[in-house]
This record gives C-alpha cells, structure tokens and sequence, in this order.
C-alpha cells in the first residue's frame, strides 16, 4: 500500500520521515499510479493562479468545515470530498499549500481524523516548490471519481474538546498564537481579522511557542535537531507527555501538532480546535493575561 | 435589502456587483481571479514609499492603501493598493474597490452601504472569515477619504 518513502537524509532525522517528502522526490513521482497531490492554502484563489501539475485543491474553509455546525464534515461528506478527488483509501495524498505549509497541515491533521493511513507533506509547500522554478499548470486536474469508504471520523486521539483541556489544566499545554495574542494585548493575530474573543490572554500554565518557529526560511520544517532544541530543551516538554496545543480557530496548531507528533513522534498530542475564539468568549474559564504562564 | 444597496452604489461598483450576483459560486470566483489580474500596478512614487501607505490589518494577506482626493469641487478619490501575487483573493477584493470606485466623488464613495459586499455573494464561495478583509478595506478608505476632505 502506498508509495516508497522518501529517503532524503535530512528527513530520515525526523521521527516520522513516512510524512514528509522533498520538492526532489515528489517532481520525481509525479503522475505515479496511487498518489494525489492535494493543495490547500489560505488563500482561496491561489491554486486557480497556477498549482503543481495534476494536483486537486482542498480548501479548508469552504470543504472541510461544517456549513453549519462548528465542527468539521462528517464521514459522508468526507468520503464525497475524496471520492471526487480521484483518493481512494489506499492512496498516498501529498499535502502542500502557502504561508509555510500552514493550512496543508491542517488539512492533514482533518485527514488524520479520519484515519486516513497515509498522508504527507510535501516540506517547504508550494514557496519552495516555485521558489525552485518548478513546473506549474493551471489546468484543472480531473481525476475519475473513485470510492472511498464512509469511515467515522475519531475525535478521541488527536482532537481535544473544551471539557477535556479543562481536565487537562497543569498539564503541557503549547499556544502556538503570536505574543501579543498570548499576553492579552491582542485579541486576533497580527494582520488578521477579529475574530471576537472577549477576553486577551492565555489558558494557564500554556508555553508561548508561535508556529512559524518550526519554521525555516524556505517554508521547510527546521531540522530534528532545532526542533528539539525549542520543544524540548528550551520548552521542557518530552515525547511521552500528554499536550494539547491551541491557536485561534485551531488551524496554526495543526502545524505545531505535526511537528510533536511527526517530526518529534511525541506520543499523544492533541489539537485543541475551539482554540482561542471558544476559550476566550467561554463564562467561567480560567486565563492569565502577561506574558508569564501561569497555573491553574 | 440587495435592492436598497444597489441604489446607493456608484455605477461601475453597481455593475459590479451585478456581474457577481447574476452567477454561480464557481464563476464568481473565477471573476474575482481575473480582477486579481486587473489590479493595477503602483504608481512609482509609491513604490519606494510603502510606509506612507495605510495596512490594512484585517485582510488574511498583507495589503497596503493609500487614498488621495483631487482638490477639485467634486473631490474626486482616486485609490492605490499593494498586494502580493500570492495573494489572489486579497488582490481581487483590491480589484473590486479599484473598478468601483477609483474617480468616484468624496460624497459618492462615503455614501457606499458598509456591507454592499454581502450583495457580491461570495460569503459561500470565499467564506464570511475572508470577506471581512473587504470590509475593512472599505472601512479605512472612508475614513481616509473623511480625513482629507475635513482638511
């Protein structure tokens, strides 16, 4: 099942090098029998401007949520969006997007929900890939609809709800959101919209890890050894720790929680989606507004 | 209330908002493409001077504004933007105040209803999230456009 890893050294440092490949390998396997390519970015217009050739768009905003709910899409819609995307259950679906991967992350950890066996992110996305003068179409992909199966999505492992990070407090918790947002003086991140949250600040005991630090310039993930020296040495968190990471809506999380469980192979990680925007309008939870962690 | 909007719109921004609502979500999206494509380049002398213009902070990309009024009785707004090419939605929602707007009167373009881009229907093909950066670009533009002509 699948396609052959990666071998790329710098990869092969990563506890999970199955979940990444290089600008280099997938140039090489594009087009191989069992593999989609999948872009999502944040910008909804931006695989229409030219995408890696033969690759499908999903976007996170306006497909994998819910139209309604707050939640995202179930099992039925989930099967459709794949269906129609030419991914059966067996296929090996390549993440990459802009803005660092940021949305191609999220969109692999929604996959994730729903089990979907094998997924990778394409390091550096959509920057590196162009930033290296390689082919671009914009020619719309149109794979054969295939079947993908109706499989339940499973919030238990990798998804944390309200009630359980309340449960979770004193425990590691990494907000991932800009500095500004974590002490309070922002209620959006820098450059964003508002997305009303009434009151600033962070949940307490939470370490201040903005996303991008994971981060190189060229969009790639910095190396295992870096990694390890903001999460583990710098932070004080260890693999087999029980963390929840938050952000805003829950979308730069989905990055931090794939550098934890992936790159790092932290053992239990989970993505705390209601994020900020639930937290801070939530009566009766506990924040600490500054820049100092705090406890519970 | 489409009605209502339609009417206190000036005629290119009122065209505009036709082409939108009289197609499908798919196709509105490929016309917000092409007025990404359409917006115009910055004049020179601003491209050296990005910190005299205004960010607006609410769009998801970085987006830069500047607003002048002619001196003319109809002070008359003209409008410049910066966005980048890996940035089509925020180009586009440029694009659209360019074409609407740029050479309308003060009074026509503070008179625009806050929430005309609710007529674009693009809040299914786009989501609410993203059009808010059109609003506030509408927003700042106003208030630009208040500051100069209270001058």
């Amino acid at each position: 099942m699948g396609l052959s890893n990666d071998p790329d050294p710098k990869l092969a440092e990563y506890a999970h090098p199955e979940r990444l490949v290089t600008t280099e390998w997938l140039a090489q396997h594009l087009g191989d029998n069992g593999l989609v390519v999948v872009e999502s970015d944040e910008d909804v217009l931006l695989y229409d401007t030219g995408h890696i050739p033969g690759a499908v768009k999903v976007d996170w905003h306006t497909e994998l949520n819910d139209p309604v709910a707050r939640d995202y899409v179930d099992g039925e819609r989930f099967a459709q969006i794949c269906a129609e995307r030419g991914i059966t259950r067996d296929t090996t679906v390549v993440f990459y997007g802009d803005r660092n991967n940021w949305w191609a992350t999220y969109a692999l950890w929604v996959f994730s929900l729903f089990g979907h066996p094998d997924v990778r992110i394409l390091d550096g996305g959509r920057a590196k890939w162009v930033a290296e003068n390689r082919e671009m179409t914009t020619e719309q992909a149109k794979p054969a609809s295939v079947d993908y199966p109706v499989v339940d999505r499973d919030d238990t492992q990798i998804r944390a709800f309200k009630e359980q990070v309340l449960a979770h407090l004193g425990k590691p918790l990494v907000d991932v959101r800009s500095p500004g947002e974590y002490s309070g003086e922002l209620l959006h991140m820098p450059d964003y919209p508002q997305e009303g949250a009434v009151r600033g600040g962070h949940i307490p005991g939470a370490a201040s890890v903005p996303w991008a630090r994971a981060a190189a310039e060229d969009a790639t993930f910095k190396t295992r050894a870096d990694l390890e020296a903001i999460y583990q040495q710098e932070q004080g968190l260890s693999p087999d720790d029980d963390v929840v990471a938050y952000c805003r809506i829950g979308e730069r999380s989905s990055h931090t929680w794939f550098v934890l469980t992936h790159l790092l192979g932290f053992s239990k990680v989970r993505n705390y989606d209601g994020s900020w925007t639930e937290w801070g309008n939530s009566v009766r939870v506990p924040i600490v507004q500054g820049s100092e962690r705090g406890s519970v | 209330m489409t009605e209502q909007t339609t009417g206190a719109l000036p005629p290119q921004l009122a065209e505009l908002v036709d082409d939108f609502a009289s197609v499908g979500p798919k196709d509105r999206l490929q016309l917000l493409l092409e007025l990404s494509r359409e917006l115009p380049e910055l004049p020179e002398r601003y491209a050296d001077a990005a910190d005299t213009m205004e960010q607006v902070h609410e769009c998801q990309s970085p987006l830069f504004l500047a607003v002048e009024v002619d001196p003319d009785p109809e002070r008359r707004v003209h409008l410049f933007f910066s966005a980048p090419p890996e940035a089509p939605t925020t180009r586009g929602f440029a694009s659209i105040m360019h074409t609407g707007l740029d050479g309308e009167a003060a009074g026509d373009v503070l008179a625009v209803p806050d929430d005309f881009y609710t007529a674009l229907g693009l809040a299914e093909a786009v989501s609410p999230l993203r059009l808010r950066g059109m609003a506030a670009m509408l927003a700042r533009i106003k208030k630009q456009v208040r500051a100069a002509t209270a001058a």
